[in-house]
């Protein structure tokens, strides 16, 4: 059986062959001019992975989504996920197992002197690397979309503070586009805010939105209407003239909203709402 | 049976759902409301739904219906403690309960409505 000779061959010469293949990724790495590693890291994590290579090749399964291969899939998974994680690219992850080729199938060549004996144990052995660095990339490429996707979450929770002005008085200042996921956490933010102030008066500020649509307007009139069923009045202020004249053009009805086009109109209408004015102090 | 219990407040009546608004029970509600009313001659009628948490369009309808009841009846219905994740589900079927006055809670329920009275009937 060729995956018995391939795992003979690694046990007679399990040192020499991690320490070639150490070699080899640091020459690799090299070239590449890849990220950091120390060089511990990278010996422990290959003495691992070989070690569990050989447990899983001891079993005799070639397939390598079989139970029996468990171990290595499970520290390829932590290995790609934690060099994702650190900025390599999922071909310098792959490498990790390609590099592996080198230094095995020499000794291979050294040591079995059969021509078709040689072919299979070389080609199974390919098979089984192939598969696990393949397997390396696509968790990479996993684990960057998982960033990729909190970090678009941390945005949207970013980009959408509600800031108290006055007792009873809330602000929300809006800034980028407003689609429907954003919609979505301006309003419950909006709206548990109210609940823990017990604000009368939400000020929406929308300096920051660049255009204005019927979808985007739509969003607007479903947070006021919302903060209105929670017995809040919504202002809408900030708005451009552009942006007034595009409302117009589109016939979009803003039904009985407040809109005031600067934040301090807004706020001087909610202190007027909620019976109170600035004054200048006498003699200064 | 559940009932929903309506409370009397001086000059309002307090109606605190506590309980998942069948049809049976609305529509009892629905009518012991519109009782109390004509027998106390309310002038306010406070709908507390800080206990609802889901809400659907049968109920967005029969708070639509009660108040336009009570107004029938010369009395002015406030709903009040509607929870945020109500508020956005209402929104979000298009039931913006337009002729319904609403408020934050029962306090701010009784200032809408005029809670001088309301204090004084107290005292």
């Amino acid at each position: 059986m060729a995956l018995s000779t391939v795992y003979r061959l690694i046990q007679q010469h399990e040192e020499a062959l991690l320490a070639e293949w150490i070699k080899a990724q640091q020459r690799a790495k090299r070239r590449a001019g890849a990220g950091v590693m120390t060089q511990e890291q990278l010996a422990s994590e290959s003495a691992g992975f070989l070690r569990r290579f050989m447990e899983a090749l001891a079993s005799g399964h070639a397939d390598t989504s079989n139970a029996a291969w468990e171990g290595v899939r499970e520290l390829l998974g932590d290995l790609s996920r934690s060099r994702a994680r650190q900025g390599f690219t999922p071909s310098e992850t792959a490498l990790f197992v390609f590099s592996l080729k080198e230094p095995l199938f020499s000794r291979m060549r050294a040591s079995i002197k059969d021509a078709d004996e040689l072919g299979t144990a070389i080609w199974d052995a390919t098979t089984l690397l192939d598969d696990l660095g393949l397997r390396t990339t696509e968790v990479n490429q996993k684990s960057r979309e998982e960033i990729i996707s909190r970090q678009q979450q941390e945005l949207l929770e970013l980009s959408t503070p509600v800031t108290r002005l006055w007792e009873g008085v809330l602000a929300v200042p809006l800034v980028g586009t407003l689609d429907s996921a954003r919609t979505q956490v301006v309003m419950e933010s909006l709206l548990q805010e109210i609940v823990t102030t017990g604000a009368s008066i939400a000020v929406m500020d929308i300096t920051g939105v660049p255009t204005v649509d019927t979808l985007v307007a739509q969003h607007l009139l479903k947070t006021v209407a919302a903060a209105k069923l929670m017995g809040a009045e919504c202002i809408i202020s900030g708005i451009r003239p552009q942006i007034a004249q595009t409302i117009v053009h589109l016939g979009v009805d803003l039904g009985d909203v407040v809109t005031k086009a600067t934040l301090a109109d807004a706020f001087r209408h909610a202190l007027s709402r909620l019976g109170l004015h600035v004054a200048t102090v006498a003699g200064r | 049976m559940e009932k929903i219990p309506i409370l009397r407040m001086g000059r309002f009546l307090l109606v605190s759902i506590q309980v998942d608004l069948h049809d049976r029970v609305a529509l009892q509600l629905q009518e012991d409301l519109t009782d109390q009313i004509v027998k106390t001659g309310a002038k306010g009628v406070l709908i507390d739904i800080s206990a609802l948490e889901l809400v659907d369009s049968f109920i967005g309808r029969m708070l639509n219906n009660l108040t336009s009841m009570s107004r029938i009846l010369d009395a002015e219905t406030v709903v009040v403690g509607m929870r945020p994740a109500v508020a956005i589900t209402l929104v979000e079927l298009g039931l913006e309960l337009g002729g319904v006055r609403t408020a934050l809670n029962v306090e701010r329920g009784m200032e809408l409505l005029g809670g001088a009275a309301f204090g004084r009937s107290k005292g």
